[in-house]
């Protein structure tokens, strides 16, 4: 029972998800604290929870390749337009088989991440051998987000999910803050939607997947473009990798600048 | 709550102050068409998932079977279709798994309209068509409005393009505004509604921006599912 | 008494007061007229020679297309032509009332008009309306001063840029110029890359759609390559929607003579 405070004190956890809401802790109590919906929904006085995102990371560029998925985010997170922390990874390891990307307020991201972590805790406690699948996570988070934008209490996280699912095969998808999702060779948030997937679908050979090299190319050309044109953004990237042999975070890289042409533009 | 809480504050005991800064809906376009003929159904949708001016998937099928003879096409906001399909699928699988049957065309959309109906004050904002063979073997279309009311047609569009599309129906397939002898009106095959329903496709394609990339097409008898695509423009 | 018709003088400059008014009707639940808008991606580089200007050719209101194939590159002057986006009838009544200026100005002094010239009259005449006048510009031309292209916004500021893109593709297309301009590109080059940048506003902006227009313009010649590129093809259709005879029901006929039969009897006149 979670009511057993009187009417003057203020409970000692409201109007957010309980710690552990979201996963079950394999052999543990089952006991799943179920809030009261008067405090995970606004009442009819408002919230006093913040309704907008604070922290926020910018683009997230995932691509599909022949033998896997790379997804790529620069390493900025901003206070409004204050560029507050600027070596923040913000594409995650899950496990072997699964790589994310986060977009948008980057609190939601952490708690997301701490609950997905979590989860991926109990999975290793089975000690069955079988690992989440990308697809299983871009449900899971479906719903999760869906129910949240439900209540009108949303996550403001726009995610890029990414792996290979059983037998090797590259998956990548789109989760944003109202549980839309969608799969697709190259997904995006942020201002990358814009900007990097114009680039990257002009370059998609007819009838085939990218190559990895083709892939980590433009990766590297789209970075560049972002950072000249997005002034949410840093010069530093990290770069995620994910084949059937296992998922890495590489970098941070840094993109190769150029304002040689610059000094030409004279007047206004 | 508690009474030292800011409701001691007039002004602020407004209900519903919440500030609006997210809305629960957005729309990510498309089309459905779908014409019932006397032995099948053909039900068409594009492909193209979009919100804004933004493309966001070019090949993002909108038909969902749900049983050998039933197809539901559903559009709108996408978020809202996944959860409504999801949940048509738990529903008609727990169906199958207690009568030992699969559920029937016309159970469906019943089914389908309680479904939507349930959330009356905050309702799935998705328009929906569902094209099946009834219990008689005939081709039939249900088309439905986002809270529920379910209306049995013989040829129906939705979506996006719906209200371009449907006075095509209208008069092609309804033979509405036309004063010939029925000697002198076209048959409806299989072949002519086919054409139809990727005609009025492609004339979309061209005046809405939300629909286009390519169409699906269901064809469905009583012997399954047969599918179809065509490609359209892409910008 | 002088005062008293001072104070009762209108106020110099422009006048406002309809904006609140609209505002007021808006809020109010009052339903304006919709107007075009060419949601578009238009742009424009300096190559070698010169400068390419590059459009495509969608008109909407709305989520409707109102135009397929619209033209949005504008004459200003023989050495300068102008890309619009915004409201079609703001870009296009901006574009000839600076145009007929700019012949004025160059029949006044017997000069060819500077590209400079056509910036400053378009950006002073759109800061003058506030931003209300929606037109968003992309300016090129080549004069005795060489090739410029501008970027106008429709507020009254403007920038002079070697590449500039504009309208609801502008970031589309603006990733295409970022990725691959370079300074003195070869014509072919140049062409090559507006299409590109144009192609992918069409392709990835639903506000830009249909066909790809540019624009060279080098030191003493222009030409004007519209639709340069039929980006899209429409489909075929299968089937033959023209009616047959009879299909519309005739629910009333009347026949008129139009030949009129007078008789005129002749009435003698009474001389009595």
């Amino acid at each position: 029972m979670l009511n057993n405070y009187n009417g003057l004190a203020q409970p000692f956890w409201q109007n957010g998800p309980a710690p552990g809401q979201f996963y079950h802790f394999t052999g543990g109590q089952q006991q799943i604290q179920n809030l009261p919906r008067e405090l995970t929904t606004a009442g009819p006085y408002g919230t006093q929870r913040n309704t907008a995102r604070i922290t926020t990371g910018s683009s997230v560029l995932g691509i599909r390749f022949d033998g896997g998925v790379m997804i790529a985010a620069d390493t900025m997170v901003s206070y409004g337009s204050l560029s507050r922390y600027q070596s923040i990874d913000r594409v995650f390891k899950i496990n072997e088989k699964i790589l994310l990307g986060g977009g948008d307020d980057f609190a939601d991201i952490q708690s997301i991440k701490r609950t997905i972590d979590q989860k991926m805790i109990a999975d290793q406690c089975r000690a069955d051998e079988i690992e989440m699948k990308p697809t299983e996570l871009a449900m899971w988070l479906t719903r999760v987000l869906y129910n949240r934008r439900t209540r009108m209490n949303p996550l403001f996280i726009d995610v890029v999910v990414g792996g290979v699912n059983a037998e090797g095969k590259p998956f990548l998808g789109n989760v944003d803050l109202r549980g839309r999702f969608y799969e697709d060779f190259v997904v995006a948030t942020g201002f990358a939607r814009h900007l990097a997937i114009p680039l990257v679908r002009e370059s998609k050979p007819a009838g085939r997947e990218f190559t990895a090299e083709e892939a980590s190319n433009l990766i590297r050309k789209c970075m560049e473009v972002l950072y000249y044109r997005d002034t949410r953004n840093t010069s530093k990237y990290t770069v995620g990798v994910c084949t059937p042999s296992g998922s890495v975070v590489e970098g941070p890289y840094k993109v190769d600048e150029n304002w040689s042409f610059a000094s030409t533009i004279k007047g206004y | 709550m508690s009474n030292l809480g800011f409701q001691q504050f007039p002004e602020y005991q407004v209900p519903g102050v919440q500030q609006a800064d997210f809305s629960p809906y957005e729309s990510n376009g498309g089309s459905i068409v779908a014409i019932a003929g006397d032995d099948f159904v053909v039900i068409a949708a594009d492909t193209r998932l979009s919100s804004g001016y933004n493309i966001h998937s070019r090949d993002q099928s909108k038909l969902f079977k749900l049983s050998d003879q039933t197809v539901l096409g559903s559009t709108g906001c996408w978020a809202d279709t996944l959860s409504l399909t999801g949940l048509l699928k738990v529903r008609m699988q727990g169906y199958e798994h207690t009568h030992l049957r699969t559920m029937a065309t016309d159970a469906v959309a019943q089914m389908l309209s309680i479904t939507m109906y349930n959330r009356r004050f905050f309702p799935y904002y998705v328009s929906n068509i569902l094209a099946g063979i009834d219990k008689d073997g005939k081709g039939v279309v249900y088309s439905y409005d986002p809270i529920g009311h379910c209306e049995r047609a013989f040829y129906r569009a939705g979506g996006t393009a719906g209200t371009l599309l449907q006075p095509v129906l209208d008069n092609q397939i309804g033979h509405k505004n036309i004063n010939l002898s029925s000697s002198e009106l076209p048959k409806l095959t299989i072949e002519r509604a086919v054409a139809i329903a990727s005609d009025t496709f492609i004339s979309a394609a061209e005046r809405d921006i939300y629909t286009g990339d390519s169409v699906l097409i269901n064809i469905i008898t009583k012997d399954g599912i047969e599918e179809k695509k065509l490609q359209l423009r892409l910008d | 008494m002088d005062l008293d018709i001072a104070r009762d003088l209108p106020r110099p400059g422009f006048n406002f007061d309809n904006c609140k008014r609209n505002a007021t009707l808006l809020k109010g639940g009052f339903k304006p007229p919709t107007t075009t808008k060419t949601g578009t991606t238009i742009v424009g580089i300096i190559f070698k020679d010169g400068v390419i200007l590059g459009a495509d050719t969608r008109a909407t209101e709305g989520p409707i297309v109102s135009d397929k194939n619209c033209a949005k590159i504008h004459y200003l002057a023989k050495n300068i032509y102008c890309c619009g986006a915004g409201t079609a009838a703001d870009t296009e009544m901006t574009t000839d009332l600076i145009s007929s200026q700019l012949e004025l100005h160059r029949l006044g002094t017997e000069r060819e008009v500077r590209v400079v010239a056509a910036n400053v009259m378009l950006k002073q005449m759109l800061f003058r309306y506030q931003g209300h006048i929606s037109a968003a510009l992309v300016l090129g031309g080549v004069d005795k001063t060489g090739p410029h292209i501008y970027s106008i916004h429709p507020h009254g500021s403007a920038d002079k840029l070697p590449y500039a893109t504009m309208g609801s593709g502008s970031l589309a297309a603006m990733s295409v110029f970022e990725s691959r301009w370079r300074p003195d590109m070869s014509e072919e080059e140049g062409k090559k890359l507006v299409r590109d940048a144009i192609a992918s506003g069409v392709f990835n902006d639903l506000g830009s759609g249909s066909n790809i227009d540019l624009c060279v313009i080098r030191k003493g010649s222009v030409e004007y390559l519209r639709n340069y590129e039929l980006a899209n093809k429409k489909g075929e259709r299968k089937l033959d929607y023209r009616f047959k005879k009879g299909a519309t029901p005739v629910l009333h006929t009347s026949v008129r003579d139009l030949i009129v039969n007078e008789s005129v009897t002749v009435v003698p006149m009474e001389t009595s």
